[in-house]
């Protein structure tokens, strides 16, 4: 059918932001990470972050990256998968950014490999372009930085998010002062996220299941635009009448929250090991 | 003898730049009485709840609730409301309304929590609400990953978290498998028996039957087109065929199959 394709991309959407957002496979195993308290473990992570974003040294992102690693095993996480689901979006989002940069066009420095010889170099205006197009070392270590500090920050952010559920996470944001109003608006995009998703998916199917020959793309677009206005509008419904049972329930303009989060001997440790790495990473700057 | 716990006079509600939702309805209800408001789809049992939890505002006429006038500016006081969102729960049709948390811990913790209960009693009192109901292993379970039976238990303890006077309940027994519609109907009659006052909006006519002491019908011109004791309700077939609660369909009886007003109750 010419215009599967739609069906396709709603489909695959929805199942992504599914898997990605409300998969919480990893957040209910016993791992190390599991059972760290989770104020405890994003105010650490954060600090983590923050040497990442911050170092210069390739090796210490290397040793990061290795603790990523070594978090992963002990806290049950499929190391194939941890390393695919950071290791995917690195040449897209990365590694093309930064190509331009091996080279001595952008970034002069001795010759590692040479590409290219110009008879005579071409110039454009102001531009000229230099007699040989080079890998050069300088260029090589500047991009090996970049896409280690990127696989450390995301390999990081990925492990907190797959060993925490989203709610023990949004309610460990108080640790920042974080407004509780924020918390909650958050919690319940998050919910509410999953029954437009259902929503949407019966939409889709309904739509199949009274489809017997091509539509046509006009009329295909037709139907999405059509999809989308209703969803606006049940979005619209649905909000005045949850806010009416928050009311039912006694909601103010001061909503309160509560957590059960417990810091033990586990977060201990934990936090000596971060402020050791800190300390250390401070100590070599 | 107690006052009553709703005087309901001359009440009219009319949507914003919409038809009449309810028109002239005049209704007193009892502490402890289990009211059964009957009506076809659209007749304005739901708005009517809803004007009853204070959540919207009669349009001409009055609610008088614990014999306070319910009304805007009596709800814009803070302290009032306060104290009528506590002894006072609506259980919505749809769950998904009712249930905006992402865990069935924190639903059921939500108003303690808003009205200012401690934490240790918000603790106790969530566990305990979760273990009547039979629910405690769903504590930590998102509402959306529910059954709909269970996110109507969900529901009701979230409202028995506040332990509230009056229940209110529009279509409690919608979408449900008649397992959990029994369930349900035995959850009335507890509420019944433990002296709280219930006013179900249903078209559920095994409501009535088991578990209301009184019963309104509203119409299609949404007013009451009758009140009394339930089984004189659901006695008079013309009534309910007049407000569309019956209707003539083909059925058997024993292997012969015909058509006449039919009731599926008692």
């Amino acid at each position: 059918m010419r215009n599967d394709f739609i069906a396709k991309t709603l489909d695959e959407t929805t199942r992504a932001i599914e898997q990605s957002i409300f998969a919480n496979r990893y957040a209910r195993v016993g791992g190390f990470l599991q059972r760290l308290d989770p104020r405890c473990k994003l105010v650490t992570f954060v600090c983590l972050l923050i040497i990442t974003g911050l170092s210069q040294h390739i090796e210490i992102l290397m040793a990061l990256y290795g603790l990523t690693l070594i978090l992963a095993i002990i806290s049950g996480v499929s190391l194939g998968f941890f390393v695919k689901r950071v290791w995917i979006f690195i040449p897209i989002f990365t590694a093309l950014i930064v190509l331009p940069a091996i080279f001595n066009v952008v970034t002069p420095g001795e010759p590692l490999l040479v590409l290219y010889t110009f008879t005579s170099p071409p110039s454009l205006g102001p531009f000229h372009l230099p007699p040989r197009i080079t890998i050069t070392t300088q260029g090589i270590a500047g991009a090996a930085l970049l896409v280690m500090r990127v696989a450390t920050s995301v390999s990081l952010a990925v492990l907190l998010v797959l060993t925490t559920e989203w709610i023990r996470l949004l309610k460990a944001m108080t640790v920042f002062r974080v407004p509780e109003v924020v918390i909650l608006v958050l919690a319940m995009t998050y919910r509410y996220i999953h029954l437009f998703l259902r929503t949407v998916e019966a939409m889709l199917l309904a739509k199949r299941s009274r489809t017997i020959s091509d539509t046509g793309i006009r009329e295909a677009h037709g139907w999405i635009a059509s999809r989308l206005g209703v969803l606006v509008g049940k979005s619209y419904g649905l909000s005045s009448e949850v806010h009416l049972a928050m009311l039912s329930r006694g909601w103010s303009e001061n909503p309160r929250l509560m957590e059960d989060f417990t810091f033990g001997l586990l977060d201990c440790l934990w936090t000596g090991l971060t402020l050791g790495i800190l300390i250390t990473w401070i100590i070599l700057r | 003898m107690k006052s009553p716990v709703y005087e309901i006079s001359s009440l009219t509600y009319r949507y914003p730049g919409s038809d009449i939702a309810l028109h002239s309805l005049d209704m007193v209800i009892q502490p402890g009485e289990s009211v059964a408001i009957l009506g076809a789809n659209g007749s304005g049992k739901s708005t009517f709840l809803k004007l009853l939890d204070g959540l919207y505002f009669p349009t001409e006429g009055e609610i008088r609730a614990f014999q306070t006038p319910l009304s805007e500016s009596t709800m814009r006081d803070k302290a009032f409301a306060h104290h009528f969102h506590a002894r006072v729960g609506l259980v919505f049709q749809d769950p998904d309304v009712q249930l905006f948390l992402p865990t069935v811990w924190d639903e059921v913790a939500f108003a303690p929590l808003q009205l200012g209960r401690t934490r240790e009693e918000v603790k106790e009192t969530v566990s305990d609400c979760l273990e009547k109901l039979g629910i405690t292993k769903l504590k930590d379970r998102a509402p959306y990953r529910l059954s709909e039976g269970e996110k109507k238990k969900v529901t009701l303890a979230s409202i028995l978290a506040l332990d509230p006077e009056v229940w209110l309940m529009d279509e409690p027994t919608s979408s449900l498998d008649p397992k959990t519609q029994g369930w349900i109907i035995d959850f009335i009659l507890e509420l019944t028996e433990r002296g709280k006052t219930v006013v179900t909006a249903t078209h559920d006519l095994e409501i009535p039957y088991v578990a209301a002491t009184s019963c309104y019908v509203l119409g299609e011109n949404h007013t009451i087109v009758a009140q009394g004791p339930p089984r004189e309700i659901l006695e008079n077939t013309s009534l309910l065929l007049e407000a569309n609660l019956i209707h003539r369909h083909r059925h058997f009886h024993d292997a012969m199959a015909h058509a006449h007003a039919h009731r599926h109750w008692g």
